[in-house]
């Protein structure tokens, strides 16, 4: 399916080869126009697969709150660190 | 399940009214050409797959080919053992309230998701109803406003015949006035010329009635008494001689 050479800051992650992942991310649009399209294209596909659909079940938005769990342990982990049980592991 | 009361309330927002539906399938492709009128494709059925309500299908078969059906759960009983030995996830008093709290909802969409669910997708159905009537209503109206523009247009087809009609009821009346004028302009005629024969009838008859009194007078002035005796005596001897004729006629 190779019809022509598709430049690689148009190929989308997935189908970017290991080699060209320096490039690649090199040649992505760091503009705040471009950070604020790419958040926007992020919530259109997420919202259009699991939350804009007729019969949606509880994981479109059990994933978010999951996610959001999962960060704020993250920014609170030299807080929690102080509750650990051992010194060594 | 939420997804749903998401939908219905985004509905809800964007106006309760039968375009809501529609617009919420409009705020789907801000992302396409404001220029492309092809129609709206139709919301998918179901969302994408998510086994245990947080992790998505796609993991699932992405390791299926390499380590099977319990390729991630193995992942994921290694990583929460690991996460768990070296302490990168602290158990503290958090991790109680969090698993209390996790046990309540659990418990609680397992009970009342399905009829949550079902009553969502009533009050989406309702909408989309509500909509399909309108469309209906607006189709069967405007079919019979092409019937009623079709027996308009039949009925302007008869409009010749009408007239056609109307010009032969009039020709009549002029014909039948006409011929009453004609008629009386005749009987007027009729009577004046017979006035007039009549007139001169009655002069003929009246000089004629005339004529012979006044020869009959002069006649009768002319006839002297002794020329009357004379007939008188001749008729009588006329009379005579046919009686001996017819006498004799008998007697043979």
């Amino acid at each position: 399916m190779a019809d022509r050479l598709v430049p690689i800051a148009e190929k989308r992650l997935m189908d970017v080869k290991l080699g060209e992942l320096g490039s690649w991310l090199g040649a992505r649009d760091f503009t705040p126009n471009g950070i604020i399209s790419a958040v926007r294209r992020g919530h259109d596909r997420y919202y259009n697969k699991y939350i804009n659909v007729k019969k949606g079940g509880i994981g479109g938005v059990a994933m978010l709150l999951v996610g959001y769990m999962a960060m704020s342990y993250l920014w609170e982990y030299d807080h929690i660190k102080h509750d650990r049980w051992r010194k060594y592991h | 399940m939420l997804s749903r009361l998401v939908i219905v309330s985004a509905n809800a927002l964007k106006g309760s009214s039968p375009l809501g539906a529609g617009l919420v399938q409009v705020s789907r492709c801000l992302h396409a050409s404001p220029q492309s009128l092809s129609p709206v494709a139709p919301l998918p059925e179901k969302g994408g797959k998510v086994r245990h309500g947080i992790i998505p299908e796609e993991l699932f078969q992405l390791l299926y080919p390499k380590t099977g059906v319990t390729g991630p759960y193995m992942l994921g009983t290694g990583l929460i053992l690991y996460m768990l030995s070296k302490e990168i996830y602290v158990i503290n008093h958090e991790t109680f309230a969090a698993a209390s709290i996790g046990a309540v909802i659990i418990y609680g969409i397992k009970k009342f998701g399905p009829s949550v669910a079902a009553f969502a997708d009533k009050l989406n159905e309702d909408k989309v109803a509500k909509a399909q009537e309108v469309k209906d209503s607006a189709m069967t109206s405007l079919t019979q406003a092409i019937e009623d523009e079709k027996k308009e247009q039949w009925r302007v087809e008869g409009r010749s015949m009408l007239f056609d009609a109307k010009r032969n009821n009039v020709a009549m009346l002029l014909e039948t006035n006409y011929r009453e004028r004609i008629h009386m302009v005749t009987n007027e005629v009729k009577k004046r010329l017979d006035y007039q024969v009549a007139l001169q009838d009655l002069q003929r008859r009246m000089a004629q009635e005339h004529m012979v009194n006044w020869v009959e007078k002069n006649v009768v002035s002319s006839i002297t008494p002794q020329q009357e005796k004379e007939s008188i005596a001749k008729c009588i001897t006329d009379l005579k001689a046919l009686a001996k004729t017819t006498q004799a006629k008998v007697a043979v």
